[in-house]
């Protein structure tokens, strides 16, 4: 076991090393000068030559790589062109935003996919599997960003049940939970389904059947805490989606995040914070993946010895 | 739900290489008096807030969402296939660096890595056209590499290589054709992932830029009149629904019929 994980572990490492090369590589893309760039074309060259010091531009490649990765280590990604604070300082004070939407987007897909899945699976081929298959590929190509806005107006603007934007109180997470959600839901519950399909078949449960349990105890307490093992590893996976799915969220909604952090900081070309972002939202992903992967080997054997 | 897919996509497709020349408005006419005007008989889905009629935008749009995902598709899927197919058939350390360089890039979640080199590169449809095809490979290239791994140990193809075939044609007349089915299904659901993705840029200020119509950027302007004008909201959101729901139903349906594996177990 302990083998196991140290080998995961060893395995993420070029990984990591990759992410934050692409995320460096990232400002050299630029066409152009980049500090140019980021100050307009009307700055003085004074002005520009400046900024190109202070973001080590003038530099060789190699020693702004090796900048780039000792500030990494130390958790310093630079600092923002625009209000002259820590990028560090800046993210880690928007991440509580970003995790609790996340966390509530993939309680409210988690809730609302596994009846769905369950129900669908159990009544197969019936008038009840066709609706929910068909409601949840309805939910994985409605957009988020058109979603977001219809609820916005029906339960903010014309009930007035909960507010339109912003973070406070739990009302406010509603909106931008389900409309994040949503699209999770829907792949959760088709998952959900197939997997239920597999495990209804498997003799265990017909013996269970046989030796007189009932319908519901078997599907239950038998087929579902089976299935549940993939279906757990597809919602660590698609942690991912969320993440870039509350990129476009938190800017609907104004949701004081990392997401909406992001698009700010593109709109005032703030790259050091853009770099700063894209890099926390990688790792993050990189990290929720890595203990997926080790999860499902902890809970499958099989997986461990592959 | 396969035959309703096609008959989505095929009308979209009709719609949009036909719809602007049958219609009797330009997209970019405006008429400012009746700006954010309601359906009627004269303009069916409205007028925008400049005044321009949504359904003519939606039509041209519809090009726009159609021609980035065919771009996108073709480019990530030949690029995929190519790859992928080298990196299944040597193995060893061709195989070793392109699946790192694989895993790296999926370590980027969905639009992430999009939107950053758009953000780097500048706002277009030429770099979002770019983006996402750089990033879409990647899943190309793992599946066909799966697909090359099995199929290179098949008797016929150790048969060609006894009988003295050159790689590129086992590779070309042999393997990859045993891994098109698979691309196919891929390429059909990365059709609704593409649009999606342009929408998604666009809507963020990222991709088609104004006045050229594209339903992201509508989505994006419309939200600023939601209250007194949600038309202006609501048939761009349904057009990239209906269009992605078809090509899903499609891709499903695709995958049904050419891997029973997959109908057994959906």
């Amino acid at each position: 076991m302990g083998r196991f994980l140290a080998r995961r572990l060893v395995l993420t490492l070029p990984v990591l090393l990759g992410v934050a090369t692409l995320v460096f590589s990232l400002i050299h893309l630029i066409p152009g000068d980049p500090a140019q760039a980021m100050l307009g074309e009307a700055a003085p060259q004074s002005d520009v030559e400046e900024l190109r010091r202070q973001l080590g531009l003038d530099r060789s490649l190699v020693e702004q790589y090796a900048a780039f990765l000792g500030g990494l280590v130390q958790g310093d990604l630079g600092t923002s062109l625009r209000t002259g604070l820590p990028v560090t300082e800046q993210i880690v004070e928007r991440m509580p935003a970003t995790f609790e939407l996340a966390a509530a987007a993939m309680l409210v897909a988690i809730l609302f996919s596994m009846p769905l899945g369950i129900a669908a699976a159990v009544r197969r081929g019936t008038v009840v599997d066709h609706a929910a298959m068909t409601v949840s590929l309805a939910g994985v190509s409605v957009p988020n960003f058109w979603l977001g806005p219809l609820l916005a107006i029906v339960f903010a603007v014309e009930l007035g049940w909960l507010p339109v934007s912003g973070r406070g109180t739990w009302a406010h997470l509603v909106l931008p939970a389900v409309s994040l959600g949503a699209a999770l839901a829907a792949i959760l519950a088709r998952m959900t389904r197939a997997t239920m399909l597999e495990e209804l078949r498997e003799p265990y449960v017909q013996a269970a059947r046989a030796r007189g349990v009932s319908t519901s105890r078997a599907v239950m307490r038998h087929a579902f805490r089976n299935s549940l093992i993939p279906v757990v590893t597809l919602v660590g996976l698609q942690f991912g989606a969320v993440l870039t799915g509350a990129v476009i969220t938190e800017t609907i909604f104004a949701w004081p995040g990392i997401g909406r952090l992001l698009i700010q900081s593109i709109g005032f070309r703030d790259y050091p914070l853009v770099q700063g972002c894209i890099l926390l939202i990688a790792l993050t992903y990189v990290a929720v993946n890595l203990v997926t992967d080790m999860l499902y080997g902890v809970l499958d054997p099989r997986i461990r010895y592959e | 739900m396969t035959k309703v897919g096609a008959a989505i996509v095929l009308a979209a497709i009709l719609a949009a290489l036909a719809g602007p020349a049958v219609m009797p408005f330009n997209p970019s006419d405006q008429e400012l008096a009746l700006r954010l005007e309601g359906p009627s008989a004269r303009h069916w889905f409205g007028l925008d807030e400049l005044g321009r009629d949504i359904l003519a935008r939606v039509l041209v749009g519809a090009r726009i969402s159609l021609l980035v995902g065919l771009i996108v598709v073709g480019v990530s899927s030949t690029i995929g296939t190519l790859l992928g197919s080298i990196a299944g058939y040597f193995g060893g350390v061709v195989d070793e660096i392109l699946s790192r360089l694989m895993d790296i890039l999926l370590a980027f979640p969905g639009l992430l890595l999009a939107i950053a080199m758009v953000a780097v590169l500048g706002p277009s449809l030429t770099n979002v056209i770019l983006a996402l095809s750089l990033i879409g490979w990647v899943g190309y290239a793992r599946l066909v590499r799966g697909q090359v791994l099995r199929a290179r140990e098949l008797e016929f193809v150790q048969a060609a290589r006894a009988l003295g075939a050159s790689i590129p044609r086992i590779l070309g007349q042999h393997i990859i054709p045993t891994a098109l089915p698979a691309v196919t299904v891929q390429a059909t659901l990365g059709m609704g992932g593409a649009i999606l993705a342009e929408a998604a840029l666009s809507f963020l200020g990222l991709g088609v830029q104004p006045p050229t119509p594209s339903w992201g950027t509508m989505l994006s302007y419309g939200r600023a009149h939601m209250l007194e004008a949600p038309h202006l909201t609501i048939f761009p959101g349904i057009a990239i629904a209906v269009l992605v729901l078809g090509f899903n139903f499609l891709g499903d349906g695709l995958r049904d019929a050419l891997d029973p594996q997959a109908r057994k177990q959906t």
